[in-house]
């Protein structure tokens, strides 16, 4: 055990995974001399070369293309988009084709990638470089969508995404790639996917979140907890596959839910988590359930603060929610 | 045809076969939507010296990259007929399952790979597999097939600069029919032709005669032995004509003059293949005559074992979406499999 930031998380998994597996190949844009814009793929260019560690053109879809072609051929290719902001020209190979790869083939051609890509806001991005549009990866069958929230986490779960049979959407939260610190387990130490995490145990209110979320709902739940309500708090961690029983079992438990993510609330995850609820167990509800959410504008610049779910604003939402009869 | 035919007889007389076959196939396949027998077709009819050239010009381990009109590909890399003809039936013992429209199929045993319906997003994914290739050490190549259209698409472009980029082993191989649904190549783009695309991304492009099958198959030859050689792609405009309309869904009279079908039908490749064999004495009538027979009985079987498979059983309908089973998608298959049992659902 070391500790480490999230980037040294994310960092060390591909190490790990490059050393273990001649067959998984890094590519994107200054993801080799430079080490990536944020430092994700710091060292590997240096230790494994260049023929593993590709430096490619300023093309998202080609650098999707790419790493689908050569799953086609048996890698385990994983691309780095340097912001998700940017990852819209790979929109169509990554729902044309690597999503759909599999079902259309008849289980012929599986196209196994690791699509990974810094998301949210908090940094001053403005509206490109802040925006969390994992509903569209969630809303297209075939792609199995993850998100860590601690250094652990983006370890663990990026080992079992390189090694997975599917396309995975990796989304990282780069407001806390440097804040989020933590243990990091040794060695090839893999992440489940499809099973959620206790951020904080509670009684009163179950508080759903992901990705950068997770920490400012754990601050939340401190905060309430002055007042005496004992929010939990569950880091959902893949959204496909979804852990089911994780937010059934909370519920059932508390009879009050919170979902919080920086997206807009309109047609986001948060609509799913909410009709998981009301499908599976709307008879231990309390109260409605509520969203907390960023606002259903482009993200703003200068307000960015404003926009997205703050501390504050979501201990009163599970404050509200708490207290509603 | 082209006069200096070094290419063996054997391999003349093989693609006249598979062109010839290609045509009967792709006739019938039009026939079988036209009669309601199978939902959707697209006819490659005229371009079967451009597929056939290429497809026999390739070595069997080289990558097939197609778009949804290359029957004449598919047949020369030697996927069975009947694997074809029960994908357009979409039945049960198609191996994609019965999933996609008919001419999106692919063989993974024959390094054919599973087409899909987007312009040009096949290109890219070539080079992808060039570049793994490259990185086994396998000595192939890997070939992007698409049309005049596709070059104006994002994806032609980020293929064709990967590929120059990174000095890939890929031929690719653009099928210019003319027509792009209903526009004319020349509103394509304003290049003087497709092959020079190629200067600006660092290697050779080639225009040939598409309706000469030796024309072509010489091209591809020479284009795959730099790519093995490691002097990296080669993009081939093969010149052709689409007899018929995009798909069975199109009516090309709304957009193109008679004239010009007609023009192209006076340099049909197959006829052209078939006088260079007569005049070589290497064919007569009687010959041409128990091929076009053959062939066309080939089909006719395939058609009938086609016909007789039955649909995908239901619960089909979910499998593959991903490599294991994940409990959203296997409570929607208990469901429908419950609604099946209690006949709201009828197979």
């Amino acid at each position: 055990m070391t500790e480490a930031t999230l980037i040294q998380g994310v960092n060390q998994a591909l190490r790990i995974a490059m050393a273990k597996d001649p067959d998984v190949i890094v590519l994107g844009e200054d993801v080799g001399v430079n080490g990536g814009v944020f430092r994700a793929t710091d060292g590997l260019y240096k230790e494994f070369g260049e023929k593993r560690v590709i430096d490619t053109p300023l093309s998202e879809n080609g650098i999707v293309g790419m790493a689908i072609g050569m799953a086609l051929q048996g890698l385990k290719p994983v691309a780095e988009i340097q912001f998700m902001d940017f990852i819209y020209p790979a929109f169509d190979q990554i729902v044309s084709e690597a999503a759909k790869f599999r079902y259309r083939s008849g289980g012929e051609f599986p196209s196994h990638l690791v699509i990974r890509t810094p998301y949210g806001g908090g940094i001053k991005g403005g509206l490109y470089h802040s925006q969390s549009t994992e509903q569209l990866f969630t809303s297209t069958p075939g792609l199995k969508v993850v998100i860590p929230s601690t250094p652990a986490d983006a370890k663990g779960l990026l080992l079992t995404a390189i090694f997975d049979e599917d396309p995975v959407i990796f989304l990282e939260p780069k407001r806390i790639y440097r804040t989020a610190t933590g243990e990091l387990p040794e060695g090839d130490a893999r992440v489940p996917f499809g099973k959620a995490r206790i951020a904080k145990e509670g009684s009163d209110v179950s508080v759903f979140a992901y990705g950068a979320m997770v920490p400012q709902c754990v601050q939340a739940a401190n905060v309430v907890e002055k007042m005496g309500i004992h929010a939990e708090v569950i880091d959902l961690r893949t959204l496909v596959p979804i852990d089911v029983d994780a937010i059934v079992g909370s519920v059932e438990k508390t009879g009050r839910a919170v979902v919080v993510h920086e997206a807009p609330k309109f047609s986001g995850f948060g609509a799913e988590i909410s009709a998981m609820i009301a499908e599976r167990c709307l008879y231990s509800l309390k109260a409605p359930v509520l969203r907390v959410t960023g606002y259903d504008t482009p993200f703003p610049y200068t307000l960015e603060n404003l926009y997205l779910p703050s501390v504050d604003r979501i201990a009163r939402g599970i404050e509200r929610t708490a207290s509603a009869t | 045809m082209s006069e200096d035919a070094d290419v063996p007889k054997e391999t003349l007389l093989r693609a006249f076969r598979l062109m010839t076959l290609g045509r009967a196939a792709d006739e019938r396949g039009v026939n079988l939507q036209r009669q309601g027998r199978i939902g959707f077709y697209v006819p490659m009819n005229g371009q079967e010296a451009a597929q056939v050239g290429c497809g026999l010009a390739l070595d069997p381990k080289d990558w097939i990259v197609p778009a949804y009109r290359e029957i004449g590909v598919a047949l020369a890399r030697g996927i069975p007929l009947k694997t074809l003809f029960d994908q357009f039936y979409g039945n049960a013992a198609d191996i994609l399952k019965g999933r996609q429209m008919p001419c999106h199929y692919g063989y993974r045993a024959f390094r054919y790979v599973t087409a899909s319906s987007p312009v040009g997003t096949q290109i890219i994914l070539a080079a992808g597999i060039a570049q793994a290739s490259v990185y086994k050490g396998e000595k192939v190549v890997s070939v992007p097939f698409f049309g005049d259209g596709a070059t104006s698409s994002n994806d032609f472009h980020a293929g064709m600069n990967f590929a120059g980029v990174l000095n890939l082993p890929v031929i690719f191989f653009c099928q210019n029919n003319g027509w792009a649904i209903s526009l004319p190549r020349e509103k394509q783009t304003r290049s003087a032709s497709l092959a020079a695309k190629a200067d600006a991304y660092g290697f050779p492009g080639v225009q040939v005669d598409g309706n000469d099958f030796i024309a072509v198959y010489r091209a591809v030859q020479e284009a795959r032995q730099r790519a093995i050689a490691g002097k990296g792609p080669t993009l081939i405009e093969a010149v052709t004509f689409r007899m018929g309309p995009h798909s069975t869904s199109d009516d090309p009279s709304r957009y193109r003059k008679q004239e010009e079908v007609a023009s192209w039908r006076a340099k049909d490749p197959i006829e052209h293949l078939r006088d260079f064999l007569v005049a070589k004495k290497w064919i007569d009538e009687a010959g041409i005559d128990k091929i076009e027979e053959e062939t066309k009985q080939q089909v006719q079987e395939a058609i009938e074992a086609a016909e007789k498979s039955p649909p995908p059983s239901p619960e089909t309908l979910f499998d593959d979406v991903f490599h294991d089973r994940w409990r959203i998608l296997e409570e929607e298959r208990s469901e429908f499999m419950e609604l099946l049992k209690e006949g709201v659902l009828r197979a």
